[in-house]
């Protein structure tokens, strides 16, 4: 017991697990408040898609630059991003192909270009290029103060214009014509909105990989949706389930000798879903089973009321 | 000269299948479903390797089957339990592969795997890899393995091809005629795992995700019938892998990669210029119409 | 009676759907389900068919458990269950109504063609067999769905709004398919949403909301009172509905 709240404690007073700490915690936070949008726009992919995209945005911003530091990368990452999410809007809206195949072209062709990209950079001899897949396997432990102080600012951003353009995004959610009618842009919306996903993404990727940075988004947005039916409500548990996990990414992988902060991260958020699967107060399974073996009881005794009526009829 | 043809022939046994498999995932909207599989076996890969120690045994290859389908039961499940179709499958497969990554990091001693191969895939070295039977040398293990893959996918998607068919373009009515849909369903699912487990050692899981989803998508794009799209999507699928072969050689870069954006360059171009959906006619027509009806 | 449900109820979470619904149906009548939206008309008939799962209830058709019958039993969802741009064409889509007669392994070959070539001449569409069905307009696409429905070869038909949304020269080729499925000695329940026509097309009418209000022959059964039985609020629009039926009529 002891052991256990000095560990917890050197999460506050570790200088290097502190920002490591709050890092994921902020991380968690923006990712978990914006992927409740992205849950409810029926786009919860779109963050693994994003997260593929950015493997050839890096190498150009290396090709082009030659420096490997974190600022470029994200850029590079956030245009290739962006440049994905256009031509999923493309395709599907000048073809009849749907979204989820749109989705899987632009992934894996980005994804396959990229790799084309990082081994010919490898080939060259360029020096070593294992900056370029770290990015992208994720290492939260190992990233310097730097990066990590870069994240967590990025990740407070995100929560304020989040915070800011609620009502708005609320509206663009549940009801994009009716957001147009009254008088908003909603493609600059949809744009902000996507901007802001593929920022969250990008932020996420160095600290839990490629693979795993959806689940930052979905996840806690799909565990909330079980506790409430509103929205506010929703953002904030989502919001709050996603800083949880954070904090018990960063918290057991430096307890454990080589656990990665990422999937650890990932494997919180998806006990916290479970749990809510179970317990949920408005959809977990628990609540469900109550909700219509009552609706069966209360049909029987009204068939039972019914039967005795035609009976004495 | 043969080494090369052992790439190839891999590289299209592999594109056939799923090519074959991806007609029916994208017009089931579930194109999603083959990056979600190709994820999930992580675990079991990673167990089957602690258990054996060996990198190609049959028991590897079940535990990955395995996995895959758990899966898709998973994605199923809470699927049925209201939560949407895409949500679910982001959640089941990051949490799978998070699990598959933490039995990595924590067994790195004895786990000598790779994630970058299990995503990049190693086709260049399928080759050497040979099967061998009471001292015969009888070519690549992954020839044959893939090989055995499309016989399989091929003879039941052959067999059942009407109820697939129906399976995916009105579930409703299938199950009105007494089909038993969700047991296509699963079928379908397991094949897909199939394919995905055995190509994904030689070609790579995002290799296994672009020609599950952008051939299809591609055929899809120049014809109305179902049975040519099959077609066409099979043939775009070893086009790819030849002309990403060639692509590879010259630029010196990884072959799956290659591949994929060989996939992807075709689909591009049809995209633009296909005659019945092609942006390009479609564009034409429209400024043909608003000509006559001026 | 062709088809008997008793005590049928089904619930969406809490909300019940259906309400201990019991009605038997005779041979070889047109039938309307008619009700308010959200009556459950439409989960009706998914769930006397076993699409959707019921909380209680016995349904019997032909006086056997519905897995017995399947061939016997012709289906017409609504047009908006199923992807147009399918990859497929009109006659096509009529030849999957054999696939259930067919069974496991047997392939559509040319006796089913010509089969499904005659169903598609029956609702007028022959001359659009070989038809991308995204090129179909919304009529047309209900005529092959009903033509699908006629290759199935069935004794009992359900259709689910097939009326919604067609134009004048496709509801009158239903309303001839419908007369002519009942001349042949066939039974068919409709979901219907014009209370202006049920007089004039169907036998039989079937009052739902949530449970059912009334059932029994349209002359006897759908009058004032029971329509404003089961349309509650809205019963100033139903009112005019019958109105204008019967000044159609007379």
């Amino acid at each position: 017991m002891m052991q256990l709240w000095d560990s917890l404690a050197a999460l506050a007073t570790d200088p290097n697990l502190r920002w490591i700490a709050l890092g994921c915690m902020l991380l968690g936070l923006s990712s978990g408040m914006i992927g409740c949008f992205a849950y409810l726009r029926r786009q919860s992919l779109m963050g693994d898609t994003i997260a593929h995209t950015a493997l050839p945005g890096i190498c150009v911003a290396f090709l082009l630059t030659g420096v490997k530091s974190l600022p470029v990368f994200m850029l590079g990452a956030i245009v290739a991003g962006i440049a994905g999410t256009l031509a999923i809007r493309v395709i599907t809206a000048r073809s009849r192909i749907k979204a989820d195949a749109a989705m899987g072209i632009v992934l894996s062709s980005f994804f396959g270009i990229g790799i084309v990209l990082l081994t010919m950079i490898q080939h060259s001899g360029d020096g070593s290029q294992s900056g370029l897949d770290k990015f992208l396997f994720g290492q939260a432990a190992s990233m310097v103060g730097s990066d990590v102080q870069l994240m967590a600012g990025v990740s407070l951003l995100l929560t304020f214009v989040c915070t800011l353009l609620f009502k708005e995004f609320k509206l663009l959610a549940f009801d994009p014509a009716f957001a147009k009618g009254s008088g908003f842009s909603t493609s600059l919306l949809d744009f902000i909105m996507q901007a802001l996903v593929v920022t969250a993404v990008v932020a996420g990727i160095q600290a839990v990989g490629v693979v795993l940075v959806a689940a930052l988004l979905i996840t806690p947005a799909v565990s909330a949706r079980f506790w409430t039916e509103r929205l506010d409500r929703m953002i904030m548990l989502s919001g709050a389930f996603g800083m949880i996990s954070g904090l018990l990414g960063a918290w057991i992988s430096s307890q454990v000798f080589q656990l990665p902060t990422g999937p650890v991260s990932v494997l919180a958020a998806a006990f916290v879903f479970l749990v809510s699967v179970l317990f949920g107060t408005k959809r977990g399974l628990l609540t469900m089973r109550l909700t219509r073996s009552r609706a069966r009881q209360q049909l029987q005794a009204l068939q039972g009321s019914t039967a005795s009526v035609k009976e004495a009829g | 000269m043969s080494m090369d043809f052992w790439i190839l022939l891999t590289g299209s046994l592999a594109a056939v299948s799923c090519a074959v498999l991806g007609c029916f995932l994208i017009l089931r909207r579930m194109a999603l479903m083959g990056d979600a599989i190709s994820h999930s076996v992580l675990p079991g890969i990673v167990v089957a390797y602690m258990i054996s120690g060996s990198r190609d045994s049959i028991l590897m290859l079940v535990a990955a089957a395995i996995m895959g389908l758990l899966c898709v039961f998973l994605i199923q499940w809470f699927n049925n339990r209201g939560i949407q179709s895409d949500a679910s499958i982001g959640v089941i497969f990051t949490s799978l592969f998070a699990i598959g990554v933490v039995l990595v990091s924590l067994n790195a001693r004895q786990v000598d795997l790779d994630l970058d191969c299990v995503l990049y895939g190693e086709i260049a070295y399928t080759a050497w890899n040979t099967l061998q039977i009471g001292g015969m040398d009888l070519g690549p293990r992954s020839v044959w393995l893939l090989g055995g893959t499309l016989l399989l996918v091929l003879t039941v998607i052959g067999l059942f091809y009407k109820q697939f068919k129906l399976c995916a373009f009105d579930p409703m009515l299938a199950l009105a005629l007494g089909i038993p849909a969700a047991l296509f369903h699963y079928l379908l699912m397991g094949l897909v795992s199939v394919a995905t487990v055995s190509s994904f050692e030689s070609v790579g899981a995002i290799l296994v995700v672009g020609l599950l989803v952008i051939p299809p998508s591609t055929a899809y794009l120049l014809t109305d019938r179902l049975g040519a799209m099959i077609l066409i999507s099979a043939a775009c699928g070893v086009a790819s892998t030849v002309l990403g072969f060639a692509l590879a050689v010259w630029l010196d870069a990884s072959i799956a990669g290659c591949i994929v954006a060989a996939a992807a360059i075709l689909f591009a171009v049809t995209f633009l210029l296909s005659p019945k959906h092609g942006l390009l006619f479609a564009r034409l027509r429209r400024t043909r119409l608003s000509r006559s009806t001026a | 009676m062709i088809l008997e449900v008793a005590g049928l109820s089904t619930a969406y979470r809490s909300q019940a759907v259906l309400r201990d619904v019991s009605f038997s149906a005779p041979e070889g009548e047109l039938i309307a389900i008619v009700g308010p939206n959200g009556a459950g008309k439409s989960t009706l008939i998914k769930t006397i068919l076993g699409l959707t799962p019921s909380l209680g209830g016995s349904v019997s058709v032909f006086g056997r458990p519905i897995g017995d019958v399947r061939t016997r039993i012709g289906y017409v969802p609504q047009r908006e269950s199923v992807d147009w741009d399918f990859p497929t064409h009109a006659l096509d889509v009529v030849m999957m109504g054999r696939y259930g007669r067919l069974g496991w392994f047997r392939r559509p070959g040319r006796k089913e063609k010509a089969i499904a070539m005659e169903c598609l001449a029956g609702v007028g569409m022959e001359a659009f067999a070989e038809r991308q069905i995204s090129q179909l307009s919304g009529g047309q696409q209900q005529r092959v769905f009903l033509a699908r429905a006629l290759a199935q070869d069935a004794d009992l038909y359900f259709m689910d709004e097939p009326f919604a949304g067609v134009d004048a020269a496709t509801e009158k080729a239903i309303v001839e398919l419908l007369r002519r499925l009942r001349s042949e000695g066939k039974t068919v329940i409709v979901v219907h949403h014009d209370l202006a026509t049920v007089p004039e097309y169907f036998d039989s009418v079937l009052l739902l909301n949530v449970t059912v209000q009334a059932f029994g022959p349209t002359a006897e059964v759908f009058t004032e009172t029971n329509l404003q039985r089961t349309y509650g609020g809205r019963v100033a629009f139903a009112v005019a509905a019958t109105g204008q039926a019967k000044g159609a009529e007379a």
